[in-house]
């Protein structure tokens, strides 16, 4: 990367300990005014940190060695009073969870307001004018949301517009957004990232864009810096970077993103499940004190069937419905209307799960860390499911379906006398996979399965599925509101909105040709890697 | 708000009634008859069925309850079996002890205990924190008739601050009656004023782990800039829990604490009418007490919207 004369933020040989633990190593970056700086990583890769460091937002007992200079300034050198005057003024800051990041008890209008009122002498008035006007920046007009709003009233889009407003609104020449928009769905990501770009562009502002995604980066950035393992692995221009990347483990994790596992499954023309019209109600809030209860539809008459031995995906917004269906779908909530079969029977029959049909489907979710109980061996674990069967094996046999359920997710037998902690994010979705395989069901619904995973992890997760699928001949149900991962391992796809299925094809076919007004906006605001090199 | 508001209202008055019903069936069902306790062994049996009539003891279960119930309204609390006076009476002389004497002690804590809290929870780690979780623990483990006891010896025997016990009344002057509720309220206070800092310190803890913290730190707030508008309030809500239930404590369980001082408190009340087995006292004083927590409760409720917007919501 050339080092610009005009350079803003210059990070040079920064290396960083915690209590003697090395997190970074030599590591080197700069930002020029107006420019849009990537920084990519897997976790554990010290991107954040890099950007926390930069603001000296650091852990108890972290040291900093080499230099960070934002304008000629050397931050390392500065007191803290010094880098109070400057968070927030000169650098502004925007983080992954909007939902937690504003304080809950505060109006948006003060939120914003107080980061001039901590570094200007003006009247609260005053500051409320400007902050109606930062907030207006991030397109939250004050006529569509006053700034008397609390946080709660707002959507997860939306608070993140009121956090960018707190970090522009003093105009920093430097802004760093740390995963602004993983927590985000694809249409509001897209959005927020337009804005990002726009405001570079207005005010002359640095960005420094912070991702895994490197779909989400390469849309957007002037330059690229890669990372792992607290080092810089290769920087450089965008373009010419993605053109030419020369690091094996860039090119790995370009490969990963991009990755479609090769799938060898027959697919049988018998319907496995079938889902006929199904209503979904809830009860809303009542309305005054007596008034009637209002009924939120949920789900509105979704009819789908998979075939045995089929892949299909389910998109859609958070929102939609999804999760919804997946428990009507496991039995888990009575339907207000149609029906669901499962190889011809009902799965809910007489207010409970039809036990018959219940141990033929099982579910992994997407948070490998939260569906274990800690306290619990691995082989406890992944034996929960076989409270369903009628006969669950015992003794040697019970030992063999475990060593059969872990080998075939590619760990070993001796893994059964672990505990959760003892594995990695990779590791543990396998383990969730083995739990949901050992009772050999027919159905495996993967309700967002793979989205906490870094693309490499991920890869092989998906690698693992196809395999599995072609072994043991299952049908997977594939939930996710990442495109680019249904289109990788799906033969036909749904796609859901407010309770609907607006779209329904082969998976090929309903992405490069979308027919439904609203998938055509997903998949147009879905980020994709430059053509050529994915 | 308002709707909040009323609904907080409706079932506080929904709790009293059926705190009521359940104190008046409770006592009802109590062994031991006033009447042939009051008038001994040897009553003749018309006598006794003179003064259950004159005592209310007579009619159907309703129509006891109707009558006690109704009292209640208008403030007539009936009258004491053994004493002979309107119980409305007795327990105004008391309140007039209890009341200062749980508000005083409350005060004293939250006086003690915000800022301890506080000043640990901005410290974590340091001798400071140490400090005040040690001596949070001593205050939480020392009994307080014990520390009381102490504090007698102390300030009234030896260094003869104050009197070793008894009440002057408010008659005597504020300050005097004052200074005679000092030593109790200040060991009511030290347990509760322990609880209430550890529980301050770590609520403040978990807030200030929040990301809005971050965010505020971001921003330019120094820390104790970010601690003083960001988190003392967020930290607010589970400390008003505790608050609210140690006033009911400190209302009725004084009762050691009144015998240590020897003070005419509601507890010692309740104490020689169970013994006196004046039942009409004692189921008085119960529902008093009852009210009593019910409306603290809804205090708190409402405290609750004041710091935290989200439940002023209106749906």
């Amino acid at each position: 990367m050339s080092r610009s004369e005009t350079g803003l933020l210059s990070i040079q040989d920064l290396s960083l300990s915690i209590h003697g633990l090395p997190i970074l190593k030599n590591v080197s970056m700069d930002v020029a005014p107006g420019r849009i700086l990537g920084v990519i990583g897997e976790s554990g890769s010290g991107k954040s940190i890099t950007a926390f460091s930069v603001l000296q937002l650091l852990p108890g007992g972290a040291s900093c060695t080499g230099s960070i200079t934002l304008s000629g300034k050397d931050i390392l050198s500065l007191s803290e009073a010094e880098l109070c005057g400057l968070r927030g003024r000169d650098v502004g800051m925007v983080f992954q969870e909007p939902m937690t990041a504003l304080n809950p008890l505060k109006t948006i209008g003060d939120q914003v307001a107080e980061t001039i009122l901590i570094h200007e002498r003006v009247s609260k008035a005053e500051a409320m004018v400007r902050a109606a006007d930062a907030l207006r920046r991030a397109e939250l007009p004050q006529e569509r949301f006053p700034l008397s709003r609390y946080p709660h009233e707002l959507s997860g889009g939306q608070r993140q517009r009121v956090v960018i407003a707190m970090a522009i609104a003093l105009r920093p020449k430097l802004l760093i957004a740390d995963e602004p928009t993983t927590a985000l769905d694809v249409t509001t990501q897209a959005q927020i990232l337009d804005l990002l770009k726009r405001l570079v562009a207005e005010g002359g502002m640095g960005l420094v864009l912070i991702s895994h995604d490197l779909a989400v980066v390469a849309d957007l950035a002037d330059d690229l810096v890669i990372m792992r393992q607290g080092e810089v692995v290769e920087s450089g221009p965008a373009k010419a970077l993605f053109g030419n990347l020369q690091h094996p483990y860039s090119r790995a994790l370009l490969e990963a993103s991009a990755h479609v596992p090769e799938r060898r499954q027959e697919v049988l023309d018998l319907p496995l499940l079938q889902v006929r019209e199904v209503v979904r109600d809830y009860t809303g809030h009542t309305h005054g004190w007596w008034g009637k209860t209002t009924q939120f539809r949920a789900v509105d008459g979704v009819s789908f069937e998979i075939r045995k031995g089929e892949s299909l995906g389910l998109v859609g917004e958070s929102g939609c419905g999804k999760s919804t269906l997946t428990r009507a779908i496991l039995g888990l909530e009575e339907v207000q209307g149609g029906e669901i079969l499962f190889d011809g029977l009902p799965v809910f029959t007489h207010h409970h799960a039809n036990q018959i049909v219940r141990r033929r489907m099982q579910v992994v979710f997407q948070d490998p860390y939260g569906s274990f109980n800690p306290r619990w061996k691995v082989d406890r674990l992944i034996t929960e499911p076989f409270h369903l069967l009628a006969n669950p094996p015992k003794g040697a046999e019970r030992d063999r379906a475990i060593a059969e359920a872990l080998e075939s997710v590619g760990l070993s037998a001796a893994d059964a006398q672990k505990y959760i902690h003892e594995f990695s994010g990779g590791q543990r979705q396998r383990i969730a996979i083995a739990r949901a395989l050992i009772i050999k069901p027919d159905l495996i619904i993967l309700d967002e399965a793979v989205s906490a995973l870094d693309v490499s992890v991920r890869a092989q997760v998906l690698d693992l599925l196809a395999d599995l699928a072609g072994r043991f001949g299952l049908t997977y149900l594939f939930i996710s509101h990442d495109l680019s991962v249904v289109r990788s391992i799906t033969d036909r796809v749904l796609v859901m909105k407010s309770g609907k299925i607006v779209e329904e094809g082969p998976t090929n076919t309903v992405f490069d040709r979308p027919s439904h007004p609203y998938t055509q906006q997903l998949v147009a605001a879905a980020p994709v890697l430059p053509a050529g090199i994915a | 708000m308002l709707q909040y508001f009323l609904k907080r209202l409706l079932s506080l008055g929904l709790s009293l009634v059926a705190a009521s019903v359940v104190i008046f069936l409770a006592l009802e069902v109590v062994p031991g008859d006033p009447a042939s306790y009051m008038l001994g062994l040897n009553a003749q049996e018309d006598t006794l069925a003179a003064l259950r009539q004159e005592l209310g003891l007579g009619g159907s279960l309703f129509e006891r309850y109707a009558t006690w119930a109704g009292g209640l309204l208008v403030g007539d609390f009936g009258t004491s079996y053994t004493y002979r006076t309107p119980v409305a009476g007795m327990i105004a002389d008391r309140l007039w002890v209890s009341l200062p004497l749980a508000l005083y002690a409350l005060v004293l804590s939250t006086l003690i205990a915000f800022p301890a809290g506080i000043w640990a929870a901005s410290r974590r780690g340091s001798h400071a924190d140490g400090a005040v979780m040690g001596v949070t623990q001593l205050g939480i483990a020392i009994p307080n008739f014990w520390f009381a006891m102490l504090m007698v010896l102390v300030f009234a025997i030896n260094l003869r601050w104050f009197s070793a016990g008894g009440f002057p009344g408010w008659d005597a002057g504020f300050f005097v009656a004052l200074k005679a509720l000092t030593l109790p309220a200040i060991a009511l206070a030290l347990p509760q004023a322990s609880i209430l800092t550890r529980v301050m310190r770590s609520s403040l803890l978990d807030t200030l782990g929040e990301d809005f913290i971050r965010t505020a730190r971001a921003k330019g707030l120094s820390k104790g800039q970010a601690l003083w508008r960001h988190a003392v309030r967020n930290a607010l809500i589970p400390v008003l829990t505790i608050l609210g239930l140690q006033f009911s404590f400190l209302l009725a369980g004084a009762i050691i604490i009144e015998n240590v001082f020897f003070l005419p408190g509601l507890g010692r009340l309740v104490f020689q009418s169970i013994s006196a087995r004046d039942l009409i006292v004692v189921e008085s004083v119960v529902m008093l007490l009852v009210f009593a927590v019910i409306v603290v409760n809804f205090t708190v409720d409402m405290a609750y919207a004041w710091v935290d917007p989200r439940l002023r919501r209106r749906r």
